[in-house]
C-alpha cells in the first residue's frame, strides 16, 4: 500500500498533467493488497512472536524460540513433513497412473458420454466431505486400512483424481492429433507414437496436474484426520492440533511450511503451463 | 494402364454417421505414377487419401498394394508416408530428429541415420538447419522438412495432403516442380490431394476429379482439360461460361437451333455422347473470340456465335477480359484489345473449345451415362 502511494504521485509529477484517476485506483488496489496480504502478514508476525496478546496491535516480544521447538527432534513437525511429502508423492504416482490413460481416452476417443464422465470425477467433491470421509473411515476399519499410509493415499487419490483427469484431458487435447498420425504414417505403432510424440508434448500439462495433486494431498485435512489420525501424522493435522490448542506460533510456522510448496507451484505453473492447455480444461 | 495396378482402391465407401463421404470409389494407380486428387473442399479427396493411408476405415470396399489387401492394416504397416497439410512436424524434435525418426523406428544404426538425414537435407536444401526446431523455420523450410521426413524412409507410396496450400504463391510454384522432379527421380508412386487445378495439371500424370464422393473423371491433364465428360468437370477445369441451347443430332453433327442467345450452327459431334433436346454449352473465356457485331466475314465452319453487348472490361494481364451480356446470361470472353462498354459484339466459340452436355435429369440416357463415365475415362486412358 505504501509503495503504491509513493509511486503514483511520482508518475504524476513526471507527466505534465496530474491524472486524477490515480486516487480511486490506488485506493482499490491498496485495499485489494490489504485483503490478500493482511492475513499473511499476521501469520508471519505470529511465527516470530514470543509474546502477543490483546489489545496489543503488534507482538510485544520477537524471537525464534518456537521455530526451534518445531524443528527440535522432540517436536513432530519434521516427521509430519516427511509423512506428508511421502503420502503426497504416492498420491501423485497413483493419480497419474489413472489419469494418463483416462485423460488420453477422454481427449482422443469419441466417447459418447465424454462430458458426463468428466463430471463424474467431480462427484467426490460434490458431497460434503465430512459424511463421506466418516463412512470411508468406517469402511477402512473393516478392511484394516485405517491408520495406514495406503489408506490415506487412497483417500487423497479420490480427492485429487478430478484435477489429475481434467488437466490430463486438457493436456492431451492440446496435442494435435495429426502429430500422432504423422508418426503412425512413417511406421510408429500406436504405443510408440504415444511415447515419442504425445507424451513429451503433453508433459508440461501432466506436470501441472501432478503438482496440483501433490498440493491437494499436502493440504487435505478431513480425510487425513478420519482415516490417518492418530497413527499417520500429517502436517495439516499438526496445524490443527496446534491451532486448536491455542498455540498460534506453532500453527503459524506449520502453515508457513505448507505455504512454501504452494508458492513454488505457482511459479512452476506460470513457467510450464501454456495458455492453450489451460483453455482446454473441461472441454 | 497396361501395367498391373500397384495401388488399387475397389468400391471404397466411407460414411461418417449418415453422411456418405465416399461412394464406391474405384481407382487403380500404376507404380511410379503421380496422381492428383482434385476437387473442391468437401468432395472427399482428403478422406480418400486418409482411407488409402489407413487413418479412415472404409465401410465397404478394399485397398490393396501390389496385390496385397491392406484394408485392415494399421497405417504404420502399409509402407506409405503421408505429408500433412499442416506439416505436423514434432515441435519438441529438431529438424534432424524429425527426418530421422522413421529410421530410428526401423532400428537403423545412428551413423546410418545421420548419413540419410544429411542426404535428405542436401536433397531438399535444408543443410545447416539440422539443429533447429520447427518453430524456428520458415513455412517453405517446414514443408521441406515434412517432405524429407516422409522420403527418408523410402516409402513405396508417398501421400501428399495439400502440402503446398500453406506456402506463399511464389514459393509454391517452385516447390511444385521440385516435388515433381523428386518424385520422377526417386520413382515413387505419389498421390497428391489438391483443390488447385493448375497445381494438379502441372504436377500429375493423371488427374482424378472428385465430386461429392464420386469420381467425376479420371484422365491425363490434357484429357480432363480438353475432353471433360460432364458439365461439372468442364466448369471445374475452367469452362465457367454456361449457356443453355437446344439442338438435334444430325449425322456426325449436332445442329444447334437458333435461340434467343445464339445463331444456328452445326457442331461436329466428334464422339460427344449427345441426345436431342436441351444442352448446356460450356466454354472458357480465353477460348472465345470477340468480334464486332458488323464483322461477319471470317467465322469458320461450326463456330457457335453468340450476339451480345459488352457490359464491362478488365485487364487481368496479357489480354482484356470482357463481361458480355448474351440474352439473359452473362459470359466472359477475352480479346487482345478492349471493347467499349455497350458495344455490340459477337462471341465466337470454336467447336473444339465448346463443351456440350445434356443436362442431368432432362435426359435419362445422359443420367445413365454419368454412372459409367469413369469406365469411359479409363478406356480413354488406356487408349
Amino acid at each position: 500500500m505504501t509503495s503504491l502511494a509513493t509511486t503514483t504521485p511520482a508518475t504524476g509529477r513526471r507527466l505534465p498533467r496530474i491524472d486524477l484517476w490515480w486516487l480511486p485506483r490506488g485506493l482499490v488496489l491498496g485495499l485489494l493488497a490489504f485483503i490478500i496480504f493482511g492475513p499473511l502478514t499476521n501469520l508471519v508476525l505470529w511465527t516470530v512472536a514470543e509474546r502477543w496478546y490483546f489489545p496489543h496491535a503488534l507482538p510485544l516480544e520477537y524471537g525464534f524460540s518456537y521455530w526451534q521447538r518445531v524443528f527440535s527432534p522432540r517436536g513432530n513437525a519434521m516427521e509430519s513433513l516427511a509423512n506428508s511429502v511421502f503420502v503426497a508423492t504416492l498420491t501423485v504416482i497413483a493419480a497419474l497412473a489413472l489419469a494418463v490413460p483416462a485423460g488420453y481416452a477422454l481427449a482422443r476417443l469419441k466417447l459418447p458420454l465424454r462430458s458426463l464422465i468428466l463430471i463424474a470425477f467431480l462427484i467426490p467433491q460434490a458431497f460434503p466431505n465430512l459424511p463421506v470421509y466418516v463412512n470411508i473411515a468406517r469402511l477402512f476399519y473393516g478392511l484394516g486400512l485405517n491408520g495406514t499410509i495406503p489408506g490415506v493415499v487412497l483417500v487423497h487419490v479420490t480427492h485429487g483424481l478430478v484435477y489429475a483427469v481434467w488437466i490430463a484431458t486438457a493436456a492431451f487435447s492440446a496435442v494435435d492429433r495429426e502429430l500422432e498420425e504423422a508418426a503412425r504414417s512413417i511406421g510408429a505403432s500406436a504405443l510408440r507414437a504415444f511415447r515419442d510424440v504425445t507424451l513429451p508434448l503433453a508433459a508440461p500439462g501432466l506436470m501441472a496436474s501432478a503438482i496440483f495433486v501433490f498440493l491437494e494431498s499436502l493440504d487435505e485435512f478431513t480425510g487425513s484426520f478420519f482415516v490417518g489420525a492418530p497413527d499417520v501424522n500429517l502436517l495439516p493435522l499438526l496445524l490443527y492440533t496446534a491451532g486448536a490448542g491455542g498455540n498460534y506460533q506453532i500453527a503459524s510456522i506449520t502453515a508457513l511450511l505448507l505455504l512454501v510448496p504452494s508458492i513454488a507451484f505457482m511459479l512452476v505453473v506460470e513457467r510450464f503451463l501454456k495458455a492453450d492447455v489451460l483453455s482446454r480444461v473441461g472441454h | 494402364m497396361t501395367l498391373a495396378p500397384f495401388l488399387e482402391v475397389k468400391k471404397a465407401s466411407v460414411a461418417y454417421g449418415a453422411t456418405t463421404v465416399l461412394d464406391g470409389i474405384d481407382l487403380a494407380i500404376a507404380k511410379g505414377e503421380f496422381v492428383a486428387l482434385l476437387g473442391s473442399s468437401g468432395c472427399g479427396k482428403t478422406t480418400l487419401l486418409r482411407t488409402i493411408a489407413g487413418f479412415v476405415m472404409p465401410s465397404a470396399g478394399t485397398v490393396s498394394v501390389a496385390g496385397r489387401d491392406v484394408t485392415r492394416l494399421p497405417p504404420d504397416k502399409r509402407g506409405m508416408a503421408l505429408v500433412f497439410q499442416s506439416y505436423a512436424l514434432w515441435p519438441h524434435m529438431t529438424v534432424a530428429q524429425n527426418i530421422g525418426y522413421g529410421l530410428k523406428l526401423r532400428h537403423q544404426p545412428a551413423e546410418a541415420i545421420a548419413r540419410r538425414v544429411a542426404e535428405m537435407e542436401a536433397l531438399l536444401g535444408l543443410t545447416g538447419l539440422a539443429r533447429r526446431k520447427p518453430a524456428e523455420l520458415s513455412g517453405g523450410q517446414r514443408q521441406r522438412v515434412a517432405l524429407g521426413r516422409a522420403l527418408a524412409i523410402d516409402p513405396e507410396i508417398l501421400l501428399l495432403d495439400e502440402p503446398l496450400s500453406n506456402l506463399d504463391a511464389r514459393i509454391r510454384l517452385s516447390v511444385r516442380h521440385e516435388i515433381r522432379a523428386l518424385q520422377r527421380r526417386l520413382g515413387i508412386t505419389a498421390i497428391h490431394v489438391t483443390h488447385d487445378r493448375e497445381e494438379a495439371m502441372v504436377m500429375a500424370d493423371r488427374i482424378v476429379i472428385l465430386d461429392s464422393g464420386r469420381i467425376a473423371q479420371a484422365g491425363t491433364p490434357e484429357e480432363v482439360y480438353n475432353r471433360p465428360v460432364s458439365s461439372f468437370v468442364a466448369a471445374f477445369m475452367g469452362a465457367e461460361n454456361s449457356i443453355g441451347l437446344v439442338g438435334t443430332v444430325a449425322g456426325d453433327r449436332f445442329a444447334i437451333t437458333a435461340g434467343p442467345t445464339n445463331e444456328p450452327c452445326a457442331v461436329p459431334l466428334s464422339g460427344r455422347p449427345l441426345a436431342d433436346g436441351p444442352v448446356v454449352a460450356r466454354f472458357r473465356a480465353e477460348a472465345a473470340k470477340l468480334v464486332p457485331a458488323g464483322d461477319a466475314a471470317h467465322v469458320p465452319e461450326g463456330t457457335l456465335v453468340l450476339p451480345g453487348r459488352i457490359e464491362s472490361a478488365s485487364y487481368p494481364g496479357g489480354h482484356w477480359r470482357h463481361a458480355v451480356a448474351v440474352g439473359p446470361d452473362t459470359v466472359l470472353a477475352d480479346a487482345p484489345q478492349a471493347f467499349a462498354p455497350d458495344a455490340a459484339v459477337k462471341v465466337c466459340v470454336p467447336p473444339e473449345a465448346l463443351f456440350l452436355f445434356n443436362p442431368p435429369g432432362a435426359e435419362p440416357a445422359a443420367a445413365e451415362f454419368a454412372g459409367h463415365k469413369t469406365d469411359k475415362a479409363s478406356e480413354l486412358a488406356g487408349a
